[in-house]
């Protein structure tokens, strides 16, 4: 890692002294956890006024490989998307810099580097966050109101995707992995009887907005961040993607992320503006969420005996009984409704 | 028959070695692995103890449901197409009774404490 941290620090300072205004070099640049398909480095810059905390969001080893799901946008696109949110007034890190060819460090951009905390076990838990908790759902709708009227004329060109496309896309993947799950099946029958009108109208849709990817503080939901696989489809699929039992954390009893409220979530989507919400168009969108995890889960088993013989990567895909269950409560509850 | 110690004592033994003494010596990435590997061996360890009676009596019921003999893989493969053809749903509730049991099986020996499994123990009346 120290090598690594060597091989970008020249060129990175080279390009913060260029192109953030008052820069006079760089600080504490380190590589944080993050996905494969992203790096995420912290460092800050430093000017005669004092440091600027940032985050350059980079493809790993320079370059995106956008058939890694065929679903990520570029770093570009989701520097522009994150752009028009701010717009909107949905709170992200401001990007301060759009790398390009000149700058010799790859795909990537600059931007802000907002202090709070992402990690559900800590937010769900910590007394630090027990005023935030309650007020999480309510805003999380707020958000999600304005990130859905950022204007489709502006948008980068995008993947679109209905529900009928999504049941249609994770059907043939599920076919492909070729390993039967009864309850998938079932599911994917419910989801083409119940899927929503198709003259329905798509918006810019965030696409994994949860858990994880929402910056807290005290004060409450501070950034939306990882635009990356952001497209154009249907707006309710933001509102139910945070409320899948996964994202609850063991908190089954608060939908929303596991601190809030369904009710909260609409109340705030529907007063800032988002339209009035249809529970039974929400719960679609969560019994297709919730199967699409199953769906990954199987493409975990699925390349792992494939070859890529990692023990993390086997026991999640015996995980898709996790989802199995959770579509069965929802498709066949045992007791009344949930 | 085979000798002593059973394949499940082993496993455990195995388990609590990793957990309780290498764990603890490991760092960072390498450390996460070590429980993430301690998590696999009670999957089989739960597998051993459940498995062939549960693949038995899904085996079972999925011959009356389908009113056909096969071997497990055979049978389920059969029931997806049912499934996926309507000819069975949520309408069966044979189909619902059997899909519950399964599941509920599946996650004793996968993942015991998920929370949605914990509810739906309670929900049936089980827990």
């Amino acid at each position: 890692m120290a090598a690594e941290t060597n091989s970008i620090s020249g060129l990175l300072t080279d390009a913060v002294k260029r192109h953030i205004p008052g820069a006079t070099g760089i600080a504490d640049l380190r590589r944080l956890s993050g996905g494969a398909s992203q790096e995420i480095w912290s460092f800050d810059a430093t000017t005669e006024a004092g440091m600027i905390p940032l985050i350059l969001r980079r493809a790993p080893g320079g370059f995106r490989d956008t058939g890694r799901s065929g679903t990520a946008v570029t770093l570009e696109t989701e520097a522009k998307l994150i752009s028009l949110a701010e717009e909107v007034g949905v709170p992200v890190p401001p990007v301060r810099y759009v790398l390009t060819e000149a700058d010799g460090i790859g795909q990537g951009f600059i931007m802000d580097r907002i202090p709070g905390e992402t990690l559900a076990r800590k937010i769900l838990r910590d007394e630090e966050f027990a005023n935030a908790r309650p007020k999480l759902a309510r805003q999380c709708g707020e958000v999600l109101a304005k990130l859905h009227t950022v204007e489709k004329s502006k948008l980068p060109p995008l993947r679109i995707a209905s529900g009928r496309d999504e049941v249609e896309q994770y059907f043939k993947t599920y076919k492909e992995l070729d390993y039967p799950h009864p309850v998938f099946e079932l599911a994917f029958r419910w989801l083409k009887d119940n899927a929503p009108p198709g003259e329905m109208e798509l918006t810019l849709v965030h696409g994994d907005f949860r858990n994880g990817n929402l910056m807290i503080g005290p004060d409450g939901l501070r950034a939306v961040l990882d635009w990356e696989i952001a497209h154009v489809g249907d707006p309710m699929a933001d509102l139910s993607w945070i409320c899948i039992n996964p994202w609850r954390f063991g908190n089954i009893d608060m939908p929303v992320g596991g601190f809030g409220t369904r009710e909260d979530l609409f109340a705030g989507y529907e007063a800032a503006g988002g339209g009035k919400v249809d529970p039974a168009h929400v719960k679609f969108w969560e019994v297709l969420g919730t199967l699409k995890w199953g769906v990954m889960c199987m493409g975990m088993a699925s390349a792992f005996l494939q070859g890529d013989r990692s023990v993390e990567r086997a026991t999640i895909g015996r995980r898709s009984s996790e989802t199995e269950v959770d579509l069965m409560r929802l498709l066949a509850p045992l007791t009344g409704r949930e | 028959m085979q000798d002593q110690p059973s394949a499940v004592e082993l496993i455990e033994a195995v388990t609590e070695f990793i957990r309780n003494h290498a764990t603890p010596q490991l760092q960072g990435h390498t450390a996460f692995h070590a429980r993430v590997a301690a998590n696999a061996l009670d999957i089989v360890k739960r597998e051993l103890e459940v498995g062939p009676a549960a693949n038995a009596g899904e085996a079972a019921r999925l011959k009356a449901l389908l009113g056909m003999d096969g071997s497990l893989d055979e049978l389920n493969r059969e029931l997806c197409r049912r499934i996926e053809a309507g000819e069975v749903g949520l309408h069966t509730p044979a189909l619902e009774e059997h899909l519950w049991q399964t599941t509920l099986t599946k996650l004793a020996i996968d993942q015991p404490n998920y929370s949605g499994y914990r509810r739906a123990l309670e929900e049936s009346g089980k827990d």
